[in-house]
């Protein structure tokens, strides 16, 4: 295509080639197409978890602009005169009758419905996993740094979205969610009741919280969300994709495909796949079906009462949460203050607040944590495959395991019935895996990584054991080594292994503090290490292996094992 | 009279007053009121049934009953637990008890209706109690089913779930599904309130309430799940795991595939 400049020598014959000038000599197109047309992006199913996330956001939009026609989040009272039999003439509010006229009197509503919150689990769910690729393969590292938070903050709106969205039928699921949240707010000293009124308009429920929840939920939210995907993924094209080592693939390029025509055409077709089996699940499954739930009213709970899966491990937190230690100590203590005196109430803000604090604060610091223990400030555009950082995964995995004590101590109820053991047992286990869990994780993890980096060592040098027993002429048994090809070796050996770094005294001879404590967190992350293959015992055991019928060498390595 | 009025400003004569009113009032009240009172048997038994029900009941529930039915250290007296309660644990299969546990479990039902009917009159005939319901209270269809689900989710949902589909309670013992349980057999657990369930008498929730109730669970156990598949009506927790397993796994599937004839 041509640029603004040749314009004035090209003329187009064609009528088509004549409307796409007159644009594109006005708007400059082609010069975007050319750029980003030609950007590379490199292939591996583990990519695309950031795609899905976009997709059912987009899927999201347009599913949640259709049920904005319909909703009407209005507080006030009414009796409901729809189809539903079983709630005919019952008192609701008006938001809740109108989720039910969406869910059984308008044509399509309850799939759309459906759909929205399908695709709002399924955001939520794949913008988590986007985030343990990026972080198991280190691809927070330098120059990425930034775009690791922008990705934590989308992942707190997520929440936020999802959470606000919950809210909106009125039900009495959602009602029992924001008693939740209410009572989380009150806990927090001092300001805990005046936070609460602000947010409620007054006492708990009141009749604001739905119009401000909505207002946060189609306008706010959603606008920063898009604004944070511009910039996140505009940091992606500055940064380019990174990419798994591989031959011929450096830290300096990128191998894979062109935007135009492959991966347009890939991705585009990719949205409709999403799109195709979030709409056959929302067509065969059913979700928060509303109607079960009744009207929200503050006096009824219902069992199985729980958050969506992401607000969960807040909610297994509380439930995890003993209310007293022994018969005495009840985590709750009252403070005089000048003005009287105020409760602070730990056995709600330890839960509610300290396991989403250390998570949050981990993760938005993990890039600089990890650079200050390795020290390492250089660029990074070749990905860790998870095995070859086994103290960075351990930890990852040590905090999944955290993660998941309580997101399953949110459903302590639901194992004890499935699985047919005592509610107080299930809650005694997971307390004590909520701390031992991680531990045991992060010794378990980084031992196996260190097995797997041994294994991977093992065939660089010595090939593939092939099961193939042979008999040599005076008798003696040995299994045939077969070698692995250049390509898959390269994989296997070209990887950086950081060393322990010994803390050095500076000129007046001194180690400061930080120094030493640096030493100590280097020896931890790195004194249990597998160091990679050097070319120099490549080329050694290489001579031997030739034949495919080895001989004193796959001895050896037999002997050895 | 004169004693009386002497005495009228005795320490204890406002104690004695108080009592008298409370005596008093609580007398006419339980005089007035039908609703504590045990109910008369509707069905009749006849005094054959009183004796065959005896005989069953010595063989099969003596061991831990009592001889007449009047406890022992494994298990609590009957005498007063009325037609209902046998009706209802023998006719679901809870009773004889399978083993002993947090609560007796629903196993398939070991005595014929008239066996259980037998030993029904047996138990109702050592003292009053509540009686096997009348059909016409047991009839879903002149119900109010959004009566029902009001009087559910306030009384019964925070053990049974908001879609009766069971829940967890302390130390094993757990609210059971109501999904398939019978009209009769739903009033009974209401009425005598078996394992840990609550008595629900009729001055907590009338005849008429328990029938709306009915209405209700028999209306959303029959029309289905309107949205498609209900993922056992878990709630979240099921939506969770199945998003996760199902609906991950099948956009990885995809993705392994789009990646699969790559560079």
């Amino acid at each position: 295509m041509s640029s603004s400049t040749a314009t004035t020598t090209y003329t187009p014959k064609t009528r088509v080639g004549k409307v796409t000038d007159y644009v594109d000599s006005r708007v400059g197109g082609s010069g975007i197409v050319k750029e980003f047309g030609r950007k590379i992006f490199p292939d591996h199913w583990t990519f695309m978890f950031g795609e899905v996330a976009l997709y059912t956001f987009v899927i999201l939009l347009i599913s949640g602009t259709w049920l904005t026609f319909f909703y009407d989040p209005s507080m006030a009272e009414t009796h409901y005169e729809g189809s539903y039999l079983p709630l005919r003439g019952v008192e609701m509010s008006v938001a809740y009758a109108s989720s039910l006229d969406i869910s059984f009197d308008i044509r399509g509503g309850l799939f759309m419905r459906q759909i929205h919150h399908w695709a709002a689990l399924l955001f939520a769910a794949s913008v988590a996993v986007h985030m343990l690729r990026v972080f198991f393969t280190g691809a927070f590292r330098r120059p990425r740094e930034f775009n690791w938070v922008v990705g934590c903050v989308l992942l707190i709106l997520s929440l936020a979205a999802g959470f606000t969205g919950y809210s909106l039928p009125d039900d009495l699921l959602s009602g029992n969610g924001l008693r939740i949240i209410d009572g989380v707010m009150k806990a927090i000293p001092v300001v805990g009741t005046y936070l609460s009124f602000f947010l409620f308009g007054g006492e708990f429920p009141g009749t604001m919280i739905i119009g401000r929840l909505y207002v946060l939920h189609i306008l706010l939210i959603p606008a920063v969300i898009l604004l944070l995907i511009g910039i996140h993924l505009f940091m992606v094209v500055l940064h380019k994709h990174s990419q798994f080592a591989g031959p011929g693939r450096t830290n300096t390029n990128v191998v894979g495909y062109p935007v135009g025509p492959v991966y347009a055409a890939k991705a585009g077709g990719f949205f409709f796949i999403v799109f195709g089996v979030l709409a056959a699940i929302a067509a065969a499954f059913t979700i928060n079906p509303i109607w079960n739930y009744g009207p929200y009213d503050p006096s009824p709970v219902s069992a199985g009462t729980q958050p969506d899966w992401y607000i969960g491990w807040v909610d297994g937190a509380l439930r995890l949460m003993p209310g007293t230690l022994g018969n005495n100590f009840d985590f709750e203590f009252m403070i005089p203050f000048p003005w009287g005196v105020n409760a602070l109430s730990l056995n709600v803000l330890i839960p509610a607040l300290v396991p989403a604090a250390i998570v949050f604060t981990l993760m938005f610091a993990w890039p600089w944590i990890e650079a200050w223990v390795t020290k390492d400030k250089r660029e990074h555009h070749l990905l860790d495959r998870p095995r070859n950082a086994p103290s960075r995964t351990a930890i990852g995995v040590a905090g999944i395991t955290f993660y998941c004590v309580l997101w399953a101590a949110a459903s302590s109820d639901l194992i004890a019935t499935h699985f047919l053991v005592s509610l107080n047992d299930v809650t005694y286990w997971l307390r004590a895996l909520v701390f031992l869990g991680p531990v045991l994780a992060f010794m378990v993890t980084r031992r196996i990584a260190l097995a797997l980096q041994r294994k991977d060592r093992e065939i660089a040098l010595h090939g593939r054991e092939t099961g193939r027993i042979v008999r040599l002429p005076h008798g003696e048994f040995i299994e045939v080594h077969e070698q692995v090809d250049d390509y898959k070796r390269y994989k296997l050996t070209s990887f950086d292994s950081p060393e322990v770094m010994v803390p050095k005294p500076d000129e007046n001879g001194r180690i400061s503090r930080l120094d030493k404590v640096h030493g100590r967190v280097s020896r931890f992350f790195f004194e249990d290490r597998v160091a990679p293959v050097t070319p120099k015992e490549l080329a050694a055991s290489h001579g031997d292996h030739h034949d495919e019928i080895a001989g004193a060498k796959d001895r050896e390595s037999i002997a050895s094992h | 009279m004169k004693a009386l009025s002497q005495r009228r400003r005795h320490p204890l004569a406002a104690l004695a007053l108080l009592l008298m009113a409370l005596l008093v009032t609580g007398g006419i009240y339980a005089a007035a009121s039908t609703a504590n009172e045990a109910q008369a048997q509707t069905t009749t038994f006849t005094a054959n049934d009183v004796e065959e029900g005896s005989k069953l009941f010595s063989a099969n529930c003596a061991s831990c009953h009592g001889m007449g039915a009047t406890g022992s250290d494994a298990a609590p007296s009957l005498v007063g637990v009325g037609a209902a309660s046998v009706d209802f644990q023998v006719g679901s299969g809870r009773m004889p008890l399978q083993m002993d546990g947090p609560q007796a479990q629903a196993k398939p039902v070991q005595f014929t209706d008239e066996q259980t009917r037998q030993m029904a009159a047996y138990v109702a005939s050592l003292g009053a109690g509540p009686a096997i319901p009348d059909e016409e209270i047991l009839d879903a269809s002149e119900g109010d089913s959004s009566n029902g689900g009001e009087l559910f989710r306030v009384n019964c949902a925070m053990c049974h779930n908001a879609a009766a589909a069971g829940g967890a309670l302390t130390r094993g013992k757990f609210a059971p599904s109501i999904d398939g349980t019978s009209e009769k057999h739903i009033y009974e657990a209401m009425v005598t309130g078996p394992q840990n369930m609550p008595v629900f008498s009729d001055a907590n929730i009338s005849p008429e309430d328990k029938q709306d109730i009915i209405a209700f669970l028999k209306t959303i156990e029959e029309q289905g799940s309107p949205g498609g598949a209900d993922l056992g009506s878990l709630g979240p927790v099921s939506e969770g795991l199945f998003i996760w397993v199902a609906g991950l796994g099948v956009i990885i599937a995809f993705t392994v595939w789009l990646t699969s004839r790559s560079s």
